[in-house]
């Protein structure tokens, strides 16, 4: 019966403190332990080379050792439920946000938001931007169009600025002293084959939020400017068409067709 | 400007400064692809090479989880916060 | 039922650091091959990568993470996601391994090793039956490199394997680096396990390179790391197994530390002179396991006093 050594060999895998477990041999007679060993560390070290490769810049702002010793209680915390390894780590942020030990830094939660939403972009479906034009020609009609975000778009809201942390922790930006600590709302997309990150102007977030919960342009202009008498709508709307973002119009038969 | 304000002819207003402001995303999109198929792809857990096979190298016995101390070697004391410089604590609980 | 049907050259593991260098390269090399769960988001450009690579290359694709050796059964969605990879680039060969790597809820990322027994023989061709039915093609499956053994064992592996293949009609897939490795880490020959290997059930040969440490007792632990070039006791252990096979589609697998695309491609240059120069049909062959100028260098290189 293979069933509960198999159960056993699983559970020591990530219990560094449990025996070699019973039945596992080595042609030495010895007990195997750092045959068994091999094992474990491949499935520890690898998850946390997992977790390395998606959170590159929290990596860089705890330091190497910090990150290796926090990713192996993470991945003890929250071990993979699949075998698509592009997704481990999705629950990082909120481990991160209830970790003691990184408590000082109070922004970095959302800065593994940011890189989590990274991966989900550069894997998310490809869509085409809609051409500029299609825009153009709504007319009076604008305000009831309703615009379908690229598939790979998130807005993420921050305390913290978030952007201008990443930049820097991922080389885009050289590193320096924040002077002007206020928060930043991210969008992170693909329009293409490269991912951008971009922090996006006042109520830029409430803007986009709206259109992404499927509100006509005019009700999500609202929002922005509900959120901040800075919104632009101009500003926002060039942000929308130009960053590629919008992949279709939907006009409603009732307003008719632009 | 309000949200009592926008009217149809205001929004068609903005929408025309903004398509002026506005470069064709088209072009962008071929420079993004023609720069992606150039350049090795960092990151994105591509890394995992497979099982058995991590990308640590198999040979190092690292899975002991007692031998490590929360050391601030990272960015975060350059980045200084308005609350001080961020330092990771080294209280463990 | 689609069966494997790679050319029978020379291959290497696809990394996107080689994507610009591979499609550049003058002399196509003979298929790529990709880690299945690599490819299994939406879109952006992994996908664009092997789309582009599919165009000019058969493609091989070896999954990681099915866990055909688990008691439990096959995780169903897992298996939905190959057949959609499947579907979109019509690969000429899928291939998985003999090993477990999910229990309960959680995948641990390795490739984990069973025992060989009556038990364990009946799960893993039920398995194989389920991922053929699902892909509605032929499977490989490949033979793994275990660091430890099972007092329940009581099957040899070579045995347990041609059991699978003849019972599922699968085909297998030779990991001549694995031969070595679990040889050496069982005491075992390496020439003995390809002797009673099903050689005739090959479609696919895995050659990469591996690290050498010791155990607790100083016997020799060999790990498959895929970190390094092919070793020399591997490639003579190739050339055996080309001499009493002859050619067959053949992979050069570099995972870690990998290196630049001339020193990859050098590998597979290496195995692509001796596929040529076995290129011929089992029928035109004559025995030649009598005066194997291969297995009396290996035998230099394996023996009690090089370990």
């Amino acid at each position: 019966m293979f069933a509960p050594l198999q159960a056993r060999f699983a559970t020591a895998l990530l219990d560094p403190g449990a025996p070699v477990p019973e039945g596992v041999v080595s042609h030495t007679g010895a007990p195997p332990v750092r045959r068994f060993a091999v094992y474990r560390n491949n499935v520890v070290v690898s998850l946390i080379e997992a977790l390395r490769a998606r959170f590159p810049a929290v990596e860089r702002i705890v330091g190497p050792e910090f990150f290796a010793a926090m990713a192996r209680l993470y991945a003890a915390a929250h071990p993979p439920a699949s075998p698509v390894m592009m997704w481990f780590g999705e629950a990082l942020p909120e481990f991160l946000a209830c970790f003691p030990p990184a408590r000082e830094l109070p922004y970095l939660p959302d800065v593994a938001r940011l890189e989590a939403a990274h991966t989900r972009a550069y894997h998310a479906a490809d869509a085409a931007p809609v051409d500029p034009a299609r825009f153009a020609a709504l007319g009076e009609a604008a305000g009831a169009a309703r615009v379908a975000l690229h598939p790979s778009a998130a807005i993420l809201r921050s305390a913290h600025p978030i952007v201008t942390i990443w930049a820097m922790n991922t080389g885009a930006t050289p590193l320096a002293p924040i002077a002007d600590w206020r928060g930043e709302d991210a969008l992170v997309m693909r329009p293409a084959l490269d991912v951008e990150v971009r922090a996006l102007p006042p109520g830029g977030a409430a803007f986009l939020e709206g259109l992404a919960a499927g509100a006509p342009l005019a009700a999500a202009i609202e929002a922005g400017l509900h959120e901040t008498a800075e919104f632009d709508v101009s500003r926002n709307l060039a942000g929308l068409i130009g960053a590629g973002l919008a992949v279709d119009l939907l006009i409603d038969a009732t307003t008719g067709t632009p | 400007m309000t949200a009592k304000t926008l009217t149809a002819a205001t929004l068609a207003g903005s929408l025309a400064t903004a398509l002026a402001l506005v470069a064709a995303p088209a072009a962008a999109q071929d420079a993004s692809k023609e720069k992606c198929y150039g350049v090795a792809l960092k990151g994105q857990n591509d890394c995992a090479a497979g099982p058995g096979t991590t990308c640590a190298g198999t040979s190092k016995v690292d899975y002991q989880g007692n031998a490590w101390k929360y050391v601030a070697k990272g960015t975060c004391t350059t980045m200084k916060t308005p609350k001080g410089n961020g330092s990771l604590s080294a209280k463990a609980s | 039922m689609t069966p494997s049907a790679l050319p029978h050259r020379a291959g290497v593991g696809f990394k996107p650091m080689h994507f610009a260098d591979i499609l550049a390269d003058a002399a196509p090399i003979g298929f790529v091959e990709v880690h299945a769960e690599n490819y299994m988001g939406a879109g952006g450009p992994p996908h664009a990568q092997l789309a582009a690579l599919r165009e000019r290359y058969a493609l091989s694709l070896h999954g990681v993470g099915l866990s055909i050796g688990s008691m439990r059964p096959l995780d169903g969605a897992h298996l939905r996601r190959l057949k959609e990879l499947c579907a979109r680039y019509a690969p000429e060969s899928f291939s998985e391994h003999l090993a477990w790597s999910s229990h309960g809820e959680v995948y641990y990322n390795d490739l984990l090793p069973l025992p060989y027994t009556e038990e364990t023989l009946a799960r893993v061709v039920e398995h194989v039956d389920a991922v053929q039915a699902a892909l509605g093609r032929e499977m490989l499956l490949e033979n793994p490199a275990a660091y430890v053994g099972f007092a329940e064992s009581t099957i040899p592996e070579t045995e347990f394997l041609r059991a699978v293949a003849a019972r599922t009609g699968c085909g297998l897939l030779l990991d001549v680096n694995n031969v070595f490795v679990a040889a050496r880490n069982h005491a075992a020959d390496p020439v003995a396990y390809l002797a009673a290997f099903p050689l005739e059930r090959v479609k696919e040969i895995h050659l990469g390179g591996h690290d050498e440490t010791v155990d607790e007792t100083g016997a020799p632990l060999l790990i498959d790391a895929h970190g390094a070039p092919v070793a020399d006791p591997v490639w003579t252990l190739y050339g055996h197994v080309l001499a009493r096979a002859g050619a067959r589609p053949t992979l050069i697998e570099w995972d870690n530390d990998v290196p630049p695309w001339p020193v990859l491609r050098a590998e597979a240059e290496r195995a692509d002179r001796m596929l040529t120069s076995e290129r011929r049909s089992p029928d035109e062959r004559s025995d030649t396991r009598g005066a194997d100028p291969h297995l009396a260098a290996l035998e230099r290189a394996t023996s009690p006093v090089a370990a």
